[in-house]
């Protein structure tokens, strides 16, 4: 009952007026960072820190907290309208996101994606406000080979459920990771694969600069190329009948999805170091997994969509748990939040649930709210994402390539990589007319920085004895899936093979 | 297209060869009481890389492979234009940021696509040519305060007008 009088409490305060503006400032600049390729939660909430010290420190996370709210749920749109995601998080968006929005039903995809988000968020608040301690304490036990079985997990389910071509995709996945480990190594602080020497390498491949140039650039010089520049974009109207009858479609071919999005984005949002990005690949794969027909899946199934979407808005609640209980960010986007709480003279730790409550619980007031405000935002602007969608081809490409260009030289600054860019978006379209899939490289590549060190802190704790993964309790039973995962299409492979033989004696 | 799978395979098993030979520099060996060396995961990865090359070799050569099945050209003529002609207009995009900043260049790239490639009336070209580079630099120096490239020298005396503007 306290937790009660105690939300209340918050929600009033999150109510407030200038609560109440910032919040809607907050979430409608956050839609519009989010949708932007190049910018995501990290570079809005960053970005922006300094101009919050005019308000008081509650209302200023509230506001940071809403941009990374709004974030969240931009990150969608692009994934969706252009097919390049808005933000690592929204990786997974574009699986589905994109292939509805080709077949004219991106208004679907926006509505599901909005509502996903919607629930995902609100589901993993009340989480947040009910099991906030216990949560914490399960997570914290994670250690490096727990974390790495997550990840071999990850990889796993692209290769045994991706169904594209096996040596294919594994390559892939190594490319990524290998393109992940340029620039230095992180234990003993050497230079690694700095090829031919360009000081540009030292500073590693962002992840955004192959992101942007397999969706930004290869996609779209693939689309050239094999459409022969015919496709006028999606004819997609839009009305409130529309919206309505979307998000009943929506909600009925996604709501188990929607569901699992929560749950897994809520406790892979919470696992330090893991955040949104894996908690919404991770929903896909395991949406895609249970699904009664998985073949349905990257060709615009409106679950793939409201999976990640879901699994995002969770994990950024997620994340703010172990910020808040432990003072240890769970994302990227919550270690700078805690820099600025830091900087407002608060300590994060247990002790600012009893030493500030007002600040904790009108923070946690205020998700209920931003997430109530990012909804319908989200929802008003999307016939303007729509409008987006109906230009000509030859006005949208050159509008993409722009922000393209312009959003690689954003994330890092450096002229350097948008010449990368550049020559992945031309080996992208290569490699994908000779269906090589390249999503997986994208994944690996965001994933790397995390599993390299956990594999080798992981060998280090059993002096090289790779059994460490197997004979935990956690780590256990999540390597042994991720095996039976990666031998499946061999399994497939052999039966197929008896069949055709039996096939072949018979007749 | 046939020929493009398997010249593709090869080059990704020289890159592969590549990637371990650079990654070698490092140590890729186990390192007591320091665990793996830095070399050994993108050694052993690329190693991995390798031996995929050498199964997509292996499907090409047994015709499993829908790209190595197929007749079609890998680029026609129509498709080698429009490449060269887009990627060029990239290329240059990217090239005149560096003399011209990246807002001159993106007029220029916005001119050559929309009016050359695409065709649209000039008074559509020319609103969107100038539009687009005004919103970015609203979005970009005036709220985000993120700086995007000036080019050279020249340009300098236009962008301390316009930041007087903003700022």
């Amino acid at each position: 009952m306290e937790i009660l009088a105690n939300l209340s409490d918050g929600i009033w305060l999150s109510l407030q007026p200038i609560n109440l503006i910032l919040i809607l400032i907050g979430v409608t600049l956050g839609l519009f960072i989010g949708a932007m390729p190049g910018l995501g939660s990290v570079n809005g909430v960053a970005i922006l820190l300094p101009i919050t010290f005019l308000v008081p420190p509650s209302s200023a996370i509230i506001f940071l907290a809403a941009i990374y709210y709004g974030a969240m749920y931009g990150g969608a749109i692009s994934s969706i309208t252009l097919g390049i995601p808005g933000a690592s998080t929204a990786v997974a968006t574009t699986f589905d996101g994109r292939p509805l929005a080709l077949k004219g039903r991106a208004s679907l995809a926006l509505v599901t994606a909005a509502l996903a988000s919607f629930i995902g968020g609100s589901i993993s608040v009340v989480l947040f406000t009910g099991f906030a301690p216990l949560l914490a304490s399960v997570a914290l036990s994670f250690g490096p080979p727990e974390i790495f079985a997550l990840m071999l997990l990850a990889f796993a389910t692209f290769v045994g459920l991706g169904g594209d071509d096996i040596p294919k995709t594994v390559f892939s996945i190594c490319l990524g990771l290998v393109f992940a480990a340029v620039g230095f190594d992180e234990i003993s602080g050497e230079p690694r694969l700095v090829f031919f020497g360009i000081t540009g390498f030292l500073h590693g491949i962002n992840f955004l600069v192959l992101a942007i140039g397999v969706y930004g650039i290869g996609e779209m010089l693939w689309t050239i190329e094999t459409t022969r520049g015919k496709i006028t974009s999606t004819e997609a109207k839009m009305s409130f009948k529309g919206i309505i009858a979307d998000s009943k479609e929506g909600m009925k071919r996604g709501w188990r999805q929607t569901l699992i999005g929560s749950g897994i984005g809520f406790f892979v949002g919470i696992l330090p170091a893991a955040g949104a990005t894996p908690g919404s690949l991770m929903s896909y794969s395991v949406a895609k997994m249970t699904a009664k027909n998985p073949k349905e899946y990257g060709q615009g199934h409106p679950g793939g969509i409201a999976a990640p979407e879901a699994a995002n808005n969770a994990a950024s609640t997620g994340s703010m748990l172990p910020m808040l209980t432990l003072g240890i960010p769970g994302s990227p986007t919550t270690a700078i939040l805690l820099g600025g709480m830091v900087i407002w003279g608060l300590t994060p730790g247990p002790r600012m649930f009893t030493d500030q409550p007002e600040f904790v619980w009108g923070l946690i007031g205020s998700f209920y709210v931003s997430n109530v405000f990012a909804l319908v935002v989200n929802l008003a602007f999307i016939p303007l994402f729509i409008w987006m969608l109906r230009m000509p081809f030859t006005v949208l490409a050159p509008l993409i390539f722009v922000l393209s260009v312009v959003g690689g030289y954003a994330a890092t600054r450096d002229m350097h990589d948008v010449w990368l860019m550049l020559v992945f978006g031309l080996g992208a379209m290569a490699l994908r007319k000779l269906d090589y899939p390249l999503a997986p490289a994208v994944l690996a590549i965001v994933l790397g920085p995390i599993a390299e060190p956990t594999l080798r802190q992981s060998l280090l704790l059993s002096s090289g004895d790779p059994a460490i993964f197997l004979n935990r309790p956690i780590a256990g039973p999540i390597t042994l899936v991720a095996i039976v995962l990666i031998l499946m299409p061999l399994v497939k492979f052999l039966r197929d093979k008896l069949r055709g033989n039996r096939a072949g004696t018979a007749t | 297209m046939r020929f493009a799978e398997i010249f593709t395979a090869g080059l990704l098993a020289l890159l592969s060869i590549y990637l371990m030979w650079k990654s070698a520099e490092l140590d890729i060996g186990y390192i007591k009481g320091e665990g793996p060396g830095g070399g050994a995961w993108p050694f052993w990865l690329s190693g991995l890389m390798l031996i995929c090359t050498g199964f997509i070799a292996f499907n090409w050569v047994k015709r499993v492979s829908p790209p190595s099945r197929s007749d079609q050209p890998f680029l026609d003529s129509y498709s080698l234009r429009m490449v060269l002609l887009v990627g060029g207009g990239l290329f240059g995009f990217i090239a005149l940021t560096g003399i011209i900043s990246m807002y001159g260049a993106m007029v220029i790239f916005l001119l050559y696509y929309l009016k050359f490639l695409g065709r649209h009336s000039w008074s559509l070209t020319l609103v969107l040519s100038v539009g687009i580079p005004i919103i970015f630099f609203i979005f970009f120096e005036a709220l985000m305060r993120i700086t995007l490239p000036k080019g050279l020298n020249f340009t300098e005396p236009f962008y301390n007008y316009l930041n007087t503007l903003i700022y």
